[in-house]
């Protein structure tokens, strides 16, 4: 058998290119930027650069609120994935079994996630608010129940709920994918042995379903550490009192508003090895647990 | 003086005029002023616009303080930035490490246009002076705060405005034996009245080295100062149901509450007095006093809060005469009364000062008690503490105040221990400054 290639590789660079020229641009040049200024110091209008090797990692580490901000980093991405998965999933299966309008269903699930992250947010600053929202009902029955603005354990939740809400549309996407391309068959046959609905779904469904599962792990915990900007920025502004002061939140805070761009370089660099350690430790030691079928 | 600036500004426009005839030299000049105000500072570039065929002053807002300076920096990098910059009173210690801006008082030398800096506030001009009291911005919208009072309220309470904090809480009781419904106090937390201006008027440090002036090594200390006996009295007030927390995020905010008629006293910059105006009740009696002082403390000046325009580098001589020909223009005093008439705005030297008073023009509402900010920012020469405010990264040393001293109204902790956490943390704010310009000083 003839194997199929191009003749002139130019052609073939010339195809590529685009995608390489935007990868450069706005992934590699500005991490090499970031590792640049990580280990200099970097003044905020330009200048002088002064090396300083690890100094700037070294500081950043030594600062309790920088481990605070790795906390709850934690607790917002282990929320939001357990959430979104867990709603995704439940959904994805009642899509799955064609219950009475599904195919409605369908679709409305998938909206969500092509609203942009600040109207999100806004929405959601809109019903946690606890004088003015559809939670100030709640707060009207039982005083003092919910107050995201000044207590930093309900201004996590709202965040949680705000990103799990967003999030739950791009795992029901995948699920329902994963869900239908099990082959009728299998579930036929467990269905004509005579197990029930329950039972079909953990010892068939489930288990197919793994690999989508892994896959939508691994994008869920990444996502959650790098994309939650929009949604603090406009539901709490890493408040109060840094209760939801996120990593990615914290470098934006500290580089603008600070101007302290070297630290936020090495903010930026030790998320970057976070997230890829993150990913590296899923695919060696969940992954092998998977069967991909 | 009238006449100086106005000869000034003849010379320099026919010189120019033969070599400039046949286009208009374009700069621009980015603000940070947003809503209506920043409509005002449109306006006046309109005005510049019209006034003179030699340049063309291409004003655009960044909606917001914070911005305008990010924006630029961002800018500065890709040298694509404006000529002028409105940059924040908090913002000064960072343009001026930065090293790239060219001195107001250098340029307006360079270019034989006479101003007579020593004619400008200290109390406004050493804010954005170097140690040597060169002046490096040029002070625009200037403001200091003011403690805003119901008169009908006081007068039924039988009370008058009180000079000193220790006749204030007495002020608060008997407004609150008058009228038990009514809110006495609408208080929010803020850093600018409560600390910084707070600390000025008492002529008590904020931090170490003359509060930054003398170095970059050095460290608040408002956890230690009459600030705290302060903030726990507010605290105790607010315990007594005397003082009410009002923020825009329950709400009213407390300047609101205070034209809406529900609070009687509140503290607010004199540049809210407009607005004040606008939003009040109908018959709404009120006035302005200076903020009260504590017993046993001699009053000094207040110091401004607002902005001053910064020169950037890197420009072309062109653009720099035509932002200095700008400057020059808003220095008028004609130019200076329609900017405190448009906005709550306090004239920035005396020359301007004087020309108001001429025309009467703090005689009759809504102007009137506009005068007791110039008083209060004036009240005696600035000490070395009461210069102003040279610590870096101070937006976000604000923020931890804010936050700690939220904590502490929650209840959460002692004022003490709130105040001891915000210092602490704030310090590694400037040691993060300090260390971002190692071995540099400040100018």
């Amino acid at each position: 058998m003839r194997r199929a290639y191009f003749k002139n590789n130019w052609i073939a660079a010339l195809v590529v290119a685009p995608q390489l020229l935007i990868i450069f641009v706005f992934f590699y040049w500005p991490t090499s930027q970031a590792l640049y200024w990580a280990f200099t110091l970097e003044p905020p209008f330009g200048g002088s650069n002064q090396w300083v090797g690890f100094e700037n990692f070294q500081y950043i580490l030594g600062d309790p609120i920088y481990w605070q901000s790795i906390w709850v980093s934690i607790v917002y991405a282990f929320g939001t994935t357990v959430l979104a998965m867990g709603f995704a999933l439940i959904l994805a299966l009642f899509v799955d079994r064609q219950l009475r309008g599904y195919k409605t269903f369908r679709i409305g699930m998938i909206w969500p996630y092509a609203i942009a992250a600040p109207a999100v947010g806004l929405a959601f600053r809109y019903i946690f608010n606890p004088y003015a929202g559809v939670m100030s009902y709640v707060n009207q029955a039982f005083p003092g129940i919910w107050d995201p603005i000044l207590n930093g354990n309900h201004a996590m939740l709202m965040i949680i709920f705000a990103g799990a809400w967003k999030q739950i549309a791009y795992n029901f996407i995948f699920f329902l994918a994963g869900l239908q391309s099990i082959p009728r068959s299998l579930t036929e046959a467990a269905a004509i042995d005579g197990s029930g609905v329950m039972r079909r779904m953990w010892d068939i469904q489930l288990p197919l379903l793994a690999p989508t599962f892994f896959f939508v792990l691994v994008i869920n915990i990444t996502d959650s550490f790098t994309d939650s900007f929009g949604i603090v920025d406009t539901m709490t502004a890493g408040g109060p009192a840094r209760a939801t002061n996120l990593m990615v939140y914290k470098i934006f805070t500290d580089g603008f508003e600070g101007l302290d761009y070297s630290g936020a370089a090495a903010q930026s660099i030790i998320l970057m090895f976070l997230v890829i350690a993150l990913t590296v430790f899923q695919f060696r030691y969940i992954e092998r647990k998977i069967h991909y079928t | 003086m009238k006449t100086t600036f106005f000869s000034a500004a003849v010379a320099s426009v026919t010189l120019l005029g033969a070599t400039q005839a046949e286009s208009k030299v374009k700069f621009e000049y980015w603000y940070g002023l947003g809503g209506y105000l920043g409509e005002v500072v449109a306006e006046t570039c309109d005005r510049f616009n019209a006034a003179q065929d030699q340049y063309e002053i291409v004003c655009v807002g960044q909606e917001g303080y914070a911005n305008a300076v990010q924006n630029t920096i961002a800018a500065f990098r890709a040298n694509q930035h404006p000529t002028l910059v409105q940059a924040y009173d908090a913002g000064t210690a960072d343009l001026m490490m930065s090293g790239e801006f060219y001195s107001v008082t250098q340029m307006m030398a360079d270019f034989g246009i006479e101003i007579d800096w020593d004619d400008y506030f200290p109390g406004i001009a050493n804010y954005y002076a170097a140690s040597t009291g060169e002046l490096y911005a040029m002070p625009f919208n200037s403001s200091t705060p003011m403690m805003y009072y119901n008169i009908d309220d006081f007068a039924a309470a039988g009370v008058e405005p009180p000079a000193t904090w220790d006749a204030f809480g007495e002020t608060l009781r008997a407004l609150k034996a008058a009228n038990p419904e009514k809110c006495a106090y609408g208080y929010s937390p803020s850093t600018w009245i409560d600390l910084e201006q707070f600390s000025m008027a008492h002529n008590i440090p904020v931090a170490s080295n003359n509060n930054g002036y003398d170095g970059l090594d050095a460290e608040y200390l408002y956890n230690t100062t009459q600030h705290v006996t302060h903030m726990e009295n507010l605290l105790s007030w607010f315990n007594e149901g005397l003082l009410e927390i009002r923020t825009s995020q329950g709400g009213l905010n407390a300047r609101d509450s205070f034209a809406q008629n529900q609070c009687s006293i509140y503290f607010g910059s004199i540049a809210s007095h407009q607005t004040v105006h606008n939003a009040a009740v109908d018959g709404l009696n009120w006035d302005v006093e200076m903020l009260p002082i504590y017993e046993g403390f001699e009053r000094h000046n207040t110091v401004v809060g607002g902005a001053a325009l910064w020169v950037l580098s890197g420009k072309t001589e062109e653009e720099y005469r035509g932002a200095a020909e700008y400057l020059q223009f808003l220095a008028r005093p004609e130019e200076a009364i329609f900017w405190s008439t448009k906005t709550g705005y306090i004239p920035v030297n005396d020359t301007a000062y004087q020309a108001m008073l001429e025309v009467n023009f703090w005689a009759e509402p809504p102007f009137a008690g506009r005068e007791k900010a110039i008083k209060s920012l004036t009240y005696t020469e600035p000490t070395e503490l009461t210069r102003g405010i040279r610590l870096g990264g101070f937006i976000q040393a604000r923020k931890e105040w804010v936050n700690e001293v939220q904590a502490a109204f929650a209840g959460d902790k002692s004022m003490q221990e709130a105040l001891d956490t915000a210092v602490q943390r704030s310090n590694r704010i400037l040691q993060q400054f300090a260390r971002t310009y190692r071995g540099k000083e400040l100018p």
